[in-house]
């Protein structure tokens, strides 16, 4: 009885834990160029009051995209809520380019019909309207849906608002004892959720490109071994388990294969791994340490770790159909440490960990031109991850001894933070667009 | 079944060889900065002394404080995976005693501190464990008698953030399975 009791405790703490563990985020930095836009506050028809606030969670999108610098509502000079009860000439008088008006209307059934007009102020016309049937639980998400058309018909680019983050949090338990979870949230950290949790270290979480399910490298054996896991069904497998090391899994842009190291034939190695047949390939041969595989576009070669030339820093080495072709060719000179690529989804670019007077911090290279710049301005910067649309990146980094996510416009204009209330939050992963969670 | 039947022999001839004398069970998670800092080199080069190449420490030796078998971490620079040279005695005072006692294996366990990538920490916490273990099997120890295992940067023993921490973390454990 007391056995059972003692465990009834244990669980009850777990739980009031995880639902303590709220990620909350804090724009930084706010960026110069940044385009004014108006978002008025949609009108609630119905009874009751509407759950959130649909004009608070697209202001806070839009703003955090460094793109977009919305209005404080105490500088609203009218409340329209639809496109006919605008007077735009008020409007041009405040210098906004965009208004943005709608409704809510509560339904009986308890879900939502949310309307919504996106304006273009001096043209006096309107650029997009859209009518969205919501839940009650699907309110931010509609949000995210209409951040998302709103930047698409202003930049003619994809918003990345209506996606996902993964990342790991370690809390401190009693006895020094650590609790290691494996957490999938939104893009701008609201409805945590935890899809695993051991009391031994998880590291490496990568999405597979339909956002399904999640490869992350567990020591819950007492050494690493990479498992993949179904985020919705929460049911997961050991994939691989050699002697050695069984690391940095990266999912293939076709989610077919997983790029991996492994250190069963003597020092770290990357292989390609068939994810169906298991059928392994390796890639890379020296006695160095290659180690964080990361794949270009159209799986037409990997982007990896490697200290052969004494120090570590980032090689490119082409595939064909899986299997290596040619040497591997080095990409950074930029001082002694470049490590842990992320590849954003068009390719064009590389962020890394760089070392600079001792500091650890994200550095991002363009392929092409071979410009290098320094993004961040931390001291323990690490485990860079780009927007599936390549316009931020998200990290993680150190704060009063804690760790915490940030992220940064590719240009390195905006900035934000990403806090867990308690314990520390590292290693985050962005997802593709394509996650139903 | 046989390791653990194994382990009962060694205990029992433990505990008849050594008269009971267990002396304190060094354990992982135990330690503390201080002891860490006891053990390390200030005694290395005088207790091997006192060991001279070819006398063959008992098995009980393992749970002698005294014994040079109690000094079981060995440190390494930032970016570095070669063995100190001070630290080369203390890894053959450990190869001899394994040499003797094929039948007692024992774990590599090879971490880094937390600065920089985790993935290639946890490779170079590997290649540091690689490296204490080809000092050993050179000397005749088998190659199943030791495990590596890397950690990388996740299990520091200082939680501090600076160098004094740093120093410390960067370590091979020298682990014997059931002492």
């Amino acid at each position: 009885m007391v056995r059972v009791s003692s465990l009834f405790i244990f669980l009850w703490l777990s739980l009031t834990s995880v639902a303590h563990a709220v990620l909350t985020i804090e724009i930084t930095q706010g960026s110069e160029g940044a385009q004014p836009i108006a978002i008025v506050p949609f009108q609630w028809v119905g009874n009751g009051t509407p759950p959130v606030s649909l004009k608070d969670i697209v202001a806070a999108d839009l703003q955090r995209s460094g793109q977009f610098a919305p209005l404080a509502e105490k500088d609203l000079i009218s409340k329209p809520s639809q496109g006919s009860e605008v007077k735009y000439k008020t409007w041009r008088a405040l210098n906004v380019g965009y208004l943005v008006v709608g409704k809510i209307h509560g339904l009986d059934d308890g879900s939502f019909q949310v309307q919504f007009q996106l304006l273009d102020v001096f043209k006096g016309r309107q650029l997009a309207g859209y009518s969205i049937r919501s839940l009650n639980s699907g309110l931010r998400r509609t949000a995210h849906h209409i951040s998302d058309i709103i930047y698409k018909t202003i930049t003619g680019e994809e918003g990345a608002f209506n996606t996902h983050i993964s990342y790991i949090t370690v809390t401190r338990g009693e006895k020094n004892t650590k609790r290691y979870q494996l957490a999938i949230a939104d893009a701008d950290g609201y409805n945590e959720k935890i899809i695993y949790s051991s009391p031994k270290p998880l590291m490496s979480p990568s999405w597979s490109p339909d956002g399904t399910r999640l490869a992350y490298v567990s020591f819950i054996n007492g050494r690493p071994e990479i498992f993949v896991q179904n985020i919705f069904s929460s049911k997961k497998e050991k994939l691989v388990s050699f002697k050695g090391l069984n690391n940095a899994p990266r999912w293939s842009p076709d989610g077919k294969y997983l790029a991996l190291t492994l250190s069963k034939d003597g020092n770290p190695e990357i292989y390609i791994m068939n994810v169906n047949s298991r059928k392994l390939t390796r890639i890379t041969r020296s006695y160095a340490i290659d180690t964080e595989p990361e794949w270009l576009p159209g799986s037409n070669g990997l982007i990896f770790t490697s200290d052969r030339g004494g120090s570590p820093q980032l090689y490119e080495i082409r595939l064909n159909r899986y299997q290596a072709a040619g040497r591997a060719k080095r990409l950074t000179f930029e001082g002694n440490y470049n490590a842990r690529p992320a590849v954003s989804v068009d390719g064009r670019y590389i962020a890394m960990v760089h070392r600079s007077q001792g500091k650890f911090r994200i550095a991002v290279l363009e392929r092409e031109s071979g410009h290098f710049s320094i993004l961040t301005k931390g001291h323990l910067d690490e485990s860079p991850s780009f927007a599936p649309n390549g316009r931020m990146i998200i990290y993680a980094t150190e704060e009063r001894f804690r760790g915490v996510l940030s992220a940064v416009s590719v240009d390195g204009r905006a900035r934000q933070r990403l806090s867990l209330k308690k314990g520390d939050v590292r290693e985050p992963v962005w997802s593709p667009y394509k996650v139903n969670k | 079944m046989i390791k653990l039947m194994r382990y009962f022999v060694v205990l029992t001839v433990i505990v008849t060889l050594a008269g009971c004398n267990l002396g304190p069970l060094k354990k992982r998670g135990q330690k503390t900065d201080t002891q860490l800092e006891d053990n390390q080199y200030s005694k290395s080069g005088d207790s091997t002394d006192t060991f001279p190449a070819g006398d063959k420490l008992e098995v009980s030796s393992l749970n002698d404080p005294n014994s040079p078998l109690s000094q079981r971490v060995l440190y390494f620079e930032l970016d570095s995976s070669q063995v100190k040279d001070a630290d080369r005695d203390i890894i053959t005072v450990h190869a001899e005693f394994l040499a003797s006692h094929p039948e007692i294996s024992i774990v590599l366990e090879g971490h880094a501190d937390e600065r920089g990538s985790r993935e290639y920490n946890i490779a170079l916490g590997e290649k540091r464990a690689k490296a204490v273990k080809q000092i050993m099997t050179l000397q005749g120890v088998t190659d199943n008698q030791i495990q590596v295992i890397s950690f990388g940067e996740e299990r520091p023993v200082a939680s501090g953030h600076d160098e004094s921490a740093w120093n410390l973390n960067r370590r091979v454990e020298i682990l014997y399975t059931g002492y």
